[in-house]
């Protein structure tokens, strides 16, 4: 990156270090840090959505989607996390190519699962392997995001269920004495009351999230926990930069990093819980 | 090959008893069942030693936070936001990382002594290595959890303790201990949950699986890539967890009832497990 950069090898120090830290690799490096970022700020919304379809399923008046609703929030707890994060990423995937070669490939007629081969026909693969490279990124990066709404989902809808049945039972039916609908006290005094109830919950999971960031790694995504792996490594003097196993030195400031973002995070919520409960009939609205 | 013989094959084979090669072709779903069940062993051996060993470290943590003693209280206020501010997959790989290049550091000790020599090549080991790791992880989360229920002792309790001439240890082992305890119960049953679930991680991280030898989860994943089929390990692996998960609120429904069998029958807490609670 500095112009003195130019041979490596007769730096020192300093000099070395401030060229060793702006490779090529290091720059991807800290791309990583921001593909992290924007994985949490768009699996947040994305697990939001699925939690919010998944509680009012689960409330609903109408039998099968009570039923799906309640599995779906159910299932997480007996079942650790990773399962999904392995499974739902090759499931959609398989499944997507399943339905295109149907579409697509209609005269093909030979099974799609052959022993221990899963084979669509080259029109059905997803992404077309004509494709460039980012195309595969960004679709690999779309099945881990996908992964991570359906798993913290699970777990938001599972405190907002909570949320929602901790909302007084009086302030519910004041709606119905003044003639609410049931529509309108859903969403004019059940919504609007349930998120103080709730935040306890969601800051517990948002910090779960920016602690699962690192298994996008087990997806086969080029993040923070490959690039410590590849540039921590033994490089002999082969390479430019030559140095010993850092390895420890590279986890040791994904821990820093991590344990930053977390420290901020609370720091947040702490003066988020602090305005949302003022004026209310809690303990913590009435002492301040 | 008929069931019963693929069981006294595979069996115990995450242990390394039995067939030495994993099935490589026409997998049978006997084959999976038994193998990933297998892998069980590794997840149960990690959770259980980790839980138990963490129990200890975990209450000694919370009455160091709760201390007022500077040093003890800075030190076990430091462990817990460490090990509950950062992910466990990433304690995982910088323990690992830590554990290999120990031996080199240790070299210069002067610790001629093979028995040492030996021991710091164990850590890189997942049998050690990785329950450390999980040890640490588990007393720091239910410290916090001990810690809150320490405060939340009712300070009725300490009085009557005071008034009946109780000190030192003997009124916290007998008032303080048991109160806190039955208080932290349904939350510390649902971090025995999640330690169960996180010992799938282990062999996603650094820890290699010598030989073959791994987790539920281990096996499962090396059927999905095998078969190319994720709709059979999987769901193997979620079967077995949520059996594991019913055992393990079941036990610890029996310990809340001991906990909680003083009190008048309508002041007993039942164990509920909550789902909207069941987050780490």
């Amino acid at each position: 990156m500095f112009s003195y950069c130019a041979d490596p090898k007769t730096l020192e120090g300093l000099m070395w270090l401030s060229c060793y830290i702006t490779t090529v690799k290091h720059m991807s490096f800290y791309v990583s840090f921001l593909v992290v970022m924007g994985l949490i700020s768009l699996a947040a919304p994305l697990a939001m959505a699925f939690g919010f379809a998944g509680a009012i399923a689960s409330r609903s008046s109408i039998k099968v989607f009570r039923y799906l609703g309640k599995t779906y929030l159910a299932m997480i707890r007996g079942i650790p996390d990773i399962v999904f994060f392995l499974f739902i990423p090759i499931a959609l995937d398989q499944a997507f190519e399943y339905l295109r070669h149907k579409v697509l490939c209609p005269e093909v007629t030979e099974a799609i699962r052959q022993g221990n081969d899963f084979v669509v026909c080259t029109a059905a693969k997803l992404p077309l392997s004509s494709a460039s490279e980012w195309v595969h990124d960004f679709y690999g990066f779309s099945l881990a995001l996908l992964a991570f709404g359906f798993v913290f989902g699970a777990f938001t809808g599972n405190v907002l269920l909570g949320a929602m049945s901790a909302v007084p039972k009086a302030q519910l039916e004041t709606g119905e004495a003044f003639g609410f609908s049931p529509r309108q006290i859903f969403r004019r005094i059940l919504l609007k009351q349930m998120w103080v109830y709730a935040l306890p919950g969601l800051s517990n999971l948002w910090m779960i999230l920016i602690k699962a960031t690192p298994l996008l790694f087990l997806l086969g995504i080029e993040d923070i926990v490959y690039w410590a792996k590849e540039l921590g490594g033994i490089k002999t003097g082969v390479y430019e930069y030559p140095h010993p196993d850092w390895r420890a030195w590279y986890f040791g400031v994904l821990l820093i990093f991590y344990l930053l973002l977390t420290y901020l995070s609370q720091l947040v919520f702490d003066k988020l819980t602090f305005r949302l409960s003022l004026g209310q009939a809690t303990m913590a609205g009435k002492s301040n | 090959m008929s069931c019963l013989q693929t069981l006294s094959d595979y069996g115990l084979r995450s242990i390394g008893y039995g067939e030495r090669l994993l099935p490589k072709a026409d997998i049978t779903l006997c084959e999976q069942f038994v193998l990933i069940g297998s892998g069980m062993i590794w997840n149960i051996y990690f959770a259980i030693l980790a839980l138990l060993l963490g129990f200890f470290l975990s209450t000694i943590l919370a009455l160091g936070k709760n201390s007022n003693f500077w040093l003890f209280s800075n030190f076990s206020r430091t462990f817990i936001f460490i090990f509950r501010g950062s992910p466990l997959f990433i304690q995982f790989f910088f323990a690992y990382e830590l554990f290999v290049i120990l031996p080199k550091l240790g070299v210069d000790l002067d610790l001629g002594f093979v028995t040492i020599t030996l021991e710091t090549r164990w850590f890189t080991k997942a049998w050690l290595g990785a329950l450390i790791v999980l040890f640490f992880n588990t007393s720091a989360y239910a410290g916090e959890i001990f810690y809150g229920a320490l405060r939340a002792v009712p300070s009725q309790d300490i009085e009557s303790a005071d008034a009946f001439g109780l000190t030192g240890i003997k009124k916290f082992r007998r008032i303080i201990w048991p109160t806190m305890l039955r208080l932290a119960w349904p939350s510390y049953t649902n971090e025995a949950i999640f330690m169960f679930h996180a010992t799938t991680l282990v062999f996603f991280t650094g820890f290699p699986a010598w030989q073959q030898k791994g987790d539920a989860i281990y096996y499962a994943s090396y059927f999905a890539d095998k078969t190319f089929n994720p709709f059979v390990p999987y769901p193997i692996v979620g079967f077995y967890f949520i059996l594991l998960t019913l055992v393990l609120i079941g036990l610890f429904s029996i310990i809340n009832r001991q906990l909680n069998k003083h009190l008048p029958s309508q002041e007993r807490k039942k164990l509920k497990i909550n789902t909207h609670s069941l987050i780490r």
